[in-house]
């Protein structure tokens, strides 16, 4: 797992934009005395499949808002391919789909990309053709002549990833794209992203959704307090949640104390938990749990999952942060 | 270019929420009821005192109370429209996946209003030409400068259609609609007092009439219209007596070339204004 901090903010030119897609350096987003953002530092490579996990209000959609160029960061860098953030040549080679979608409800599915197409700087003899393309990757083609008002809010949401992809966007800014959608849409979804990936598309997925992050992510960046307390490599964080679990007679709290030393510790189901452990530590801990008079009946080793490293994290930054609400 | 694609868009909704077929129905409801009414006019019992002058005199008055009427909805009908402008798409959120692409917020900005613009002149021009043509078909009377008439109202549902779009960048479209109202409404009161002020010598009223017709020029504008409403014979009768120059209803002077030049630029400053304001505001 990698620090948070990758580089100072005092270095403020980019990184390549060759292998560069995203790069932030300390981006920072208040509003008066609220602080949205506090200080996102992270690099995102070109082609990536790149997962921003965090709990409502870490400043994610802020974070998307500020790489998007919605928003003006009042604090700190940040480079989309290379140019500044907000730049607007490159923004017509990104695409977005916001958390809170919503298109014009007069206008049928087709009409609204026909919109897109022309704000994007499609050329005319190009526009129908992009926009059926779009319409088609996004499942959405059957319906493009109805009403956008009588689509289903999933419907909505397809078309909100259709936009998104009109022009073939290199990098692809996904907010929260699969909250309406139903099992299979959110399957569908993830087929698009890993298609896109194939075309080596660069797609930053934002959600609170760990199994979906942890299905399609080639890595990904934990936030919480407006500030990455992790980025690394789906492997990387799942194993800073592996550990080992023991089914003991006798494990009381005091044990339960003595066995914090080696990491973080729970209780599931009858067994005791030790997470954030190397190999090494297993025959050390399970000594102590003997010498502490306990009697044990299996060890085994816990898997970790992004679900525990994620609670994990949250857990350690809010005991660093006691106001934390 | 973004602007106008942002200005066809604007149409088309007026369009798709039926806004030109009601509005164009209910002005030819209307117009063939404006031509019998005046057509009326000759028929009034008065005992043989209405000679032709007297009765040109009440058509005339009663065209401007007409175009009194229309220019009074189109100020209301300007800001209702001009409110939502930019306030409707941020708060439904459309805006999220407009300002990303690379167009500027100005364009998006500037496109609605000129959108928006295009609906209030066309519906002024139509308006007032139907009715000067119900007018002239009914009883035959045309007023002395029909164009330039035309052109003050237009003026005046623009100055009122870029302070609702202005305060849309910041307002909820309720709040907007409201508040470009009422200042319509106090506008043309202190104009009216203004005017009351200038016929009796009061300085005062008088400068803060002249005042609020720069710091909102719709009531200017509104007097405009009437001067090129009166007949000459009107103005002459209304210049001879301080009591007819206090009525409301009626002016007996043209706003100066510089006044006209004022509000093309109040327009453009609230406008850029509006540019400004809506560059700066988080969505």
């Amino acid at each position: 797992m990698q620090a948070t901090a990758e580089r100072s903010a005092s270095e403020i030119a980019p990184d390549s934009p060759a292998t560069t897609a995203i790069q932030t350096l300390e981006l920072a987003k208040e509003f008066g005395s609220t602080v949205a953002l506090a200080g996102l530092t992270m690099t995102v490579g070109k082609g990536e499949i790149f997962g921003f996990l965090g709990p409502n209000g870490a400043g994610k959609t802020t974070a998307v808002k500020l790489l998007v160029g919605l928003s003006k960061p009042t604090r700190g860098e940040g480079w989309v391919l290379g140019e500044r953030l907000g730049n607007r040549a490159v923004r017509s080679r990104i695409g977005y789909l916001p958390e809170l979608f919503r298109y014009q409800d007069w206008l049928t599915g087709r009409e609204v990309m026909g919109f897109h197409c022309r704000l994007a700087g499609i050329p005319r003899d190009q526009r129908e053709r992009a926009a059926e393309h779009a319409l088609e990757l996004a499942g959405i083609a059957g319906r493009a002549d109805d009403r956008v008002g009588a689509y289903s809010k999933g419907m909505q949401q397809r078309l909100g990833l259709a936009v998104a992809l009109v022009g073939n966007p290199e990098v692809l800014f996904l907010d929260e794209p699969t909250s309406a959608l139903d099992p299979v849409g959110r399957h569908d979804v993830r087929e698009i992203i890993r298609t896109l990936k194939a075309r080596g598309t660069t797609v930053f997925l934002n959600s609170h959704l760990l199994g979906e992050v942890e299905l399609v992510c080639d890595r990904v960046a934990i936030v919480d307090q407006g500030r990455v307390i992790a980025i690394g490599t789906i492997d990387e964080l799942r194993g800073a949640g592996k550990g080992v679990r023991i089914r003991a007679e006798g494990v009381d709290e005091e044990v339960r104390q003595s066995l914090r030393r080696f990491g973080p510790v729970e209780e599931s189901e009858g067994w005791t938990v030790v997470r954030g452990i190397g190999d090494d530590a297993v025959p050390e801990i399970v000594r102590a749990v003997v010498q502490s008079g306990a009697r044990v009946y299996a060890v085994q080793p816990a898997a970790g999952t992004l679900e525990d490293t994620f609670l994990k994290l949250l857990e350690g930054a809010h005991d660093g942060h006691p106001d934390h609400s | 270019m973004a602007i106008l694609t942002i200005a066809e868009l604007t149409l088309r909704e007026a369009s798709r929420r039926k806004l030109l077929i009601a509005v164009g129905l209910i002005t030819l409801i209307i117009m063939p009821l404006l031509g019998w009414g005046f057509s009326r006019i000759p028929t009034l019992p008065c005992n043989g005192a209405c000679g032709p002058g007297t009765l040109r005199t009440v058509e005339a008055v009663l065209l401007i109370l007409v175009a009194y009427m229309f220019s009074f909805v189109i100020a209301v009908a300007a800001p209702f429209i001009g409110a939502p402008a930019i306030a409707a798409d941020i708060e439904s959120h459309v805006i999220l996946s407009i300002l990303p692409r690379p167009i500027r917020r100005a364009e998006v900005l500037i496109g609605k209003w000129l959108g928006l613009a295009v609906l209030v002149t066309a519906y002024t021009v139509m308006t007032c030409g139907l009715a000067f043509l119900a007018v002239w078909v009914g009883v035959g009377y045309l007023p002395p400068h029909p164009v330039l008439t035309t052109v003050f109202i237009t003026g005046e549902g623009l100055c009122l259609l870029t302070l609702a779009v202005l305060g849309s960048t910041r307002l909820a479209p309720i709040t907007c609609g409201i508040i470009a109202v009422i200042l319509f409404g106090v506008t043309w009161i202190v104009g009216v007092a203004g005017q009351i002020g200038a016929a009796f010598g009061n300085t005062v009223l008088a400068d803060v009439g002249t005042a609020t017709s720069l710091v909102l020029p719709t009531d200017g504008m509104w007097r405009g219209a009437i001067f090129n409403l009166e007949p000459v014979s009107m103005i002459a009768v209304t210049s001879a007596s301080r009591e007819a120059s206090a009525n409301p209803f009626t002016v007996t002077a043209p706003p100066t070339a510089a006044y006209a030049v004022w509000v093309v630029f109040w327009i453009l400053a609230v406008l850029g204004l509006a540019v400004f304001s809506f560059s700066r505001r988080e969505v």
